[in-house]
C-alpha cells in the first residue's frame, strides 16, 4: 500500500514537472530556430534535428533601423519602473499597515476594516475601468509617456496588496512585543524598526514578491499609458509580433522576461522558511 | 518617595477594568495582586507600565505625575505571562536590549547582563536563539532583561502561568530567592497571579482584585487568616474555601442534618443562618465521621481532590495522599470544627478561627 502511495506520488511529481519545464524547453530550443526549422517539420534537437542560430536573440538588440528590435532599454526601463514602484509600495504600504494594525481609528463609520478594504477595493475593480481615470490624471500632470507617470500608477496598483498582506502579517506579531519594547526604552518609531520590522521579514519578502510580479506582468496600463517616448518590456515583446510571427524573436524575448521573476524565486525561496515569530509568543 | 495611585477608574466598553483602585506602593516591598482570570490584573499593571490610561485617577512616583510620562521614559520592566522576547535576537542581545536603549557605558551593560543572567541561571546560554530555548529558559530571558534594567518598578504578570507544573514550582523557588537578594532597596516589585500559593510563599503585601475592584488588601498572612468576604475567602484558596450554608443554634452548628459543636470562636455569634466556610485541607477521612457521596476524585501531584456532595451541600476535600476513589462511593468525613468560619448572609466574615477581627 505505502509502495503504491510512493509510487504515485512520484509518478505525479514527474509529470507535474515535465508539465511545467516542457515549455521552457520549448521555448529555449525554438529560441535557437530560424524561419526553415520552425516552419518546416516538428524539431526538437539542435544539431540533430536543426542547425542553432543566434538570429532569434541578435533581433532583441540590433536597433530597428537595422532590422532589430531593440528590447535592451524597456528591459532595464520595466527592471527600474517595477523595482521603484514595488520599494516605495512596500515602505508606505508598511508603515499603513503597521499603523492599521495597532491603532484603533475611527472617522464618522469609518474604522480601521474599512480603510483596510478601501485599499483592497481598487483591485477589486476590472483594469480597464481605471484606465481612463489614469490616463486623464498622467495628462493633466503631463506625466504620460514617462517613467515617473508609470512608477506613480504602479504605486497605485502595488501598494494595496502591500497593505493587505501586511496587516495581516502584523495581526499576527503579538502586541506585547511592541508594548515590551516600548517598556524597555524605545520609543513608537523605534519599537517598529528595532523590533516590530526585524521580525518581519518573511512578510515583506512576501509582499514585494507579489509587488514585483504584478509589476514585472502588468501589460495593459503599461500599453495604455505609453506612446513613443518611453516602452516597457511587455509591450515591446507585444510588438515584436509582425506580418510573420518570429518564433524564435518571441521565444528568446519570453525567456528573458521570466529571467528575472526566476531569480527572485530562487533568492527569496531561502528567507521564506527563516525567521518566525515562534519565540516571541509562546 | 511611592508609588500612589488614586481612584484609578479604566472602563472601555463600559465594563470596569479598573473600578475606583487607590494604593501607596513603598520602595524596597514585594506586592501581589491575586486575583481571577479577567479580573484586572493585566489592566492594572499595564496602567501603571502607562501602556494603558486610565479614564480618571491619579498615578504619581516619586512625587511626580505619572500619566505625564510616557511609557518609554517610566523606567519600569515588565515580565508578561505569554514568553515575550525579541525573537531575532539572541538571549545576550535580548537582555543588553534595554541597556543599550538607555545608551549607558559599555562596561556597565556587561556587568548587569551578566549579573541578570547570573541571577537567572541563564550563564552560558548568550548566544542562544530564543527559539532554541524551552519555555521556562524563555521565561528566565524576560526576567533577565527586566532584573538587568534596574527599574525602579518591576512588574510581573502571571510569570509562572503557562509552565508546566513541574517547572513552575522550580521557578517560584527560584523567584523567592530572586527577589528577596536581587531587588534593590529602593525597587518596587508588582506581581500578579491566579495562584493563591504563589501569593502565600512569596509572603508579600497582597491586594485581592475582583472585576478591577480592590476586595482586601494586607499582608498575606492576613488574607489567609482573616479573608474579608467569600469572594476573598474563594480567590485566596485552592481549591477554594467551601461554604456551607447552615445555622448556629446555641451550641450545635447545623447543615444537611449534620451537627458539630460550635468552636470556641463562636460562642458569641447570635443564632441565625450563616456561611460556614472550611478550607479543603481542614476536611479529614474519618471512620466516625459523616458520610458523604464522592462525584470525583482527582489526584494532583502528591494529592488527591475528592468533590464530595450530601444533599445540597457540595464539599472539596484535600487528601495528603494518592489514594484511588470510585464515584459514588461513600466515605466518611470529619471537619475541624476549630478551623470554621463564618460569614454572614451578604458574605461579610463574622467570625475566623484566627480571631482578631478588626476589620
Amino acid at each position: 500500500m505505502e509502495k503504491l502511495y510512493k509510487f504515485l506520488k512520484y509518478t505525479f511529481i514527474i509529470l507535474w514537472t515535465v508539465f511545467i519545464v516542457a515549455p521552457f524547453l520549448w521555448a529555449v530550443s525554438t529560441s535557437f530556430k530560424d524561419f526553415q526549422s520552425v516552419n518546416s517539420k516538428v524539431t526538437y534537437i539542435p544539431w540533430l534535428d536543426f542547425e542553432p542560430t543566434l538570429e532569434g536573440w541578435r533581433v532583441l538588440v540590433k536597433s530597428p533601423a537595422r532590422g532589430g528590435v531593440d528590447i535592451v532599454e524597456p528591459y532595464f526601463n520595466s527592471i527600474f519602473v517595477t523595482c521603484t514602484a514595488s520599494l516605495i509600495s512596500i515602505i508606505l504600504g508598511t508603515l499603513a499597515a503597521y499603523a492599521l494594525s495597532r491603532f484603533t481609528f475611527k472617522a464618522g463609520f469609518v474604522r480601521n476594516n474599512d480603510i483596510t478594504f478601501f485599499f483592497i477595493s481598487q483591485r477589486i475593480m476590472p483594469p480597464i475601468v481605471l484606465s481612463i481615470p489614469f490616463f486623464i490624471f498622467l495628462s493633466t500632470i503631463g506625466l504620460l509617456d514617462s517613467l515617473l507617470g508609470l512608477v506613480v500608477v504602479y504605486i497605485v496598483l502595488l501598494m494595496p496588496i502591500a497593505v493587505w498582506i501586511m496587516v495581516d502579517f502584523f495581526n499576527r506579531v503579538p502586541k506585547e512585543l511592541d508594548e515590551t519594547a516600548l517598556i524597555d526604552g524605545c520609543n513608537p518609531y523605534q519599537a517598529f524598526y528595532k523590533v516590530v520590522l526585524p521580525n518581519s521579514i518573511p512578510g515583506l519578502i512576501v509582499a514585494g514578491m507579489f509587488c514585483i510580479i504584478f509589476g514585472w506582468i502588468d501589460f495593459f496600463f503599461a500599453f495604455i499609458l505609453t506612446f513613443t517616448e518611453v516602452q516597457l518590456l511587455p509591450v515591446k515583446v507585444v510588438a515584436l509580433n509582425s506580418s510573420i510571427t518570429p518564433w524564435w524573436s518571441l521565444s528568446a524575448s519570453a525567456l528573458i522576461s521570466v529571467a528575472p521573476l526566476i531569480i527572485v524565486a530562487f533568492v527569496v525561496e531561502r528567507y521564506l522558511s527563516k525567521g518566525n515569530l515562534s519565540g516571541a509568543l509562546k | 518617595m511611592n508609588l500612589i495611585g488614586e481612584n484609578l477608574i479604566y472602563k472601555p466598553d463600559n465594563q470596569f477594568h479598573l473600578n475606583n483602585v487607590s494604593f501607596d506602593f513603598k520602595k524596597g516591598n514585594l506586592y501581589t495582586i491575586l486575583g481571577r482570570t479577567l479580573s484586572g490584573k493585566t489592566t492594572f499593571l499595564k496602567t501603571i507600565a502607562g501602556l494603558l490610561n486610565p479614564d480618571s485617577g491619579n498615578l504619581s512616583f516619586d512625587g511626580k505625575d505619572f500619566s505625564k510620562i510616557p511609557v518609554w521614559e517610566r523606567n519600569v520592566a515588565m515580565v508578561y505571562q505569554q514568553f515575550i522576547n525579541y525573537p531575532h535576537l539572541n538571549v545576550y542581545e535580548n537582555v543588553i536590549f534595554p541597556l543599550k536603549q538607555r545608551k549607558l557605558s559599555a562596561d556597565k551593560i556587561k556587568t548587569d547582563v551578566d549579573e541578570a543572567l547570573k541571577t537567572v541561571g541563564l550563564v552560558g546560554f548568550e548566544n542562544r536563539k530564543i527559539q532554541e530555548l524551552s519555555g521556562g529558559q524563555q521565561q528566565r530571558v524576560a526576567l533577565a532583561r527586566s532584573l538587568a534594567k534596574k527599574a525602579k518598578i518591576l512588574l510581573l504578570d502571571e510569570p509562572l502561568v503557562n509552565l508546566d507544573y513541574k517547572l513552575r514550582e522550580q521557578l517560584r523557588e527560584e523567584f523567592k530567592k530572586i527577589f528577596s537578594k536581587g531587588l534593590s532597596s529602593d525597587a518596587i516589585l508588582i506581581y500578579s497571579t491566579t495562584d493563591p500559593q504563589e501569593v502565600m510563599e512569596l509572603n508579600g503585601e497582597v491586594i485581592v482584585l475582583d472585576e478591577g475592584k480592590v476586595l482586601q488588601k494586607g499582608p498575606a498572612k492576613e488574607i489567609f487568616e482573616n479573608p474579608r468576604n467569600l469572594k476573598v475567602a474563594e480567590i485566596s484558596n485552592d481549591p477554594p474555601m467551601n461554604i456551607l450554608k447552615g445555622i448556629k443554634s446555641s451550641e450545635k452548628l447545623i447543615f444537611e442534618n449534620i451537627s458539630i459543636n460550635i468552636p470556641s470562636h463562636f460562642k458569641n455569634l447570635e443564632d441565625q443562618n450563616y456561611n460556614f466556610g472550611i478550607r479543603a485541607s481542614e476536611i479529614k477521612l474519618d471512620d466516625q465521621g459523616e458520610e458523604f457521596e464522592i462525584e470525583l476524585a482527582e489526584i494532583s501531584g502528591s494529592e488527591t481532590l475528592l468533590h464530595l456532595k450530601k444533599g445540597d451541600s457540595k464539599v472539596i476535600a484535600l487528601i495528603e495522599e494518592v489514594m484511588n476513589f470510585k464515584i459514588h462511593e461513600k466515605v466518611k468525613i470529619k471537619f475541624n470544627e476549630n478551623k470554621f468560619y463564618a460569614f454572614n448572609k451578604e458574605g461579610e466574615l463574622i467570625s475566623s478561627p484566627y480571631g482578631d477581627l478588626n476589620g
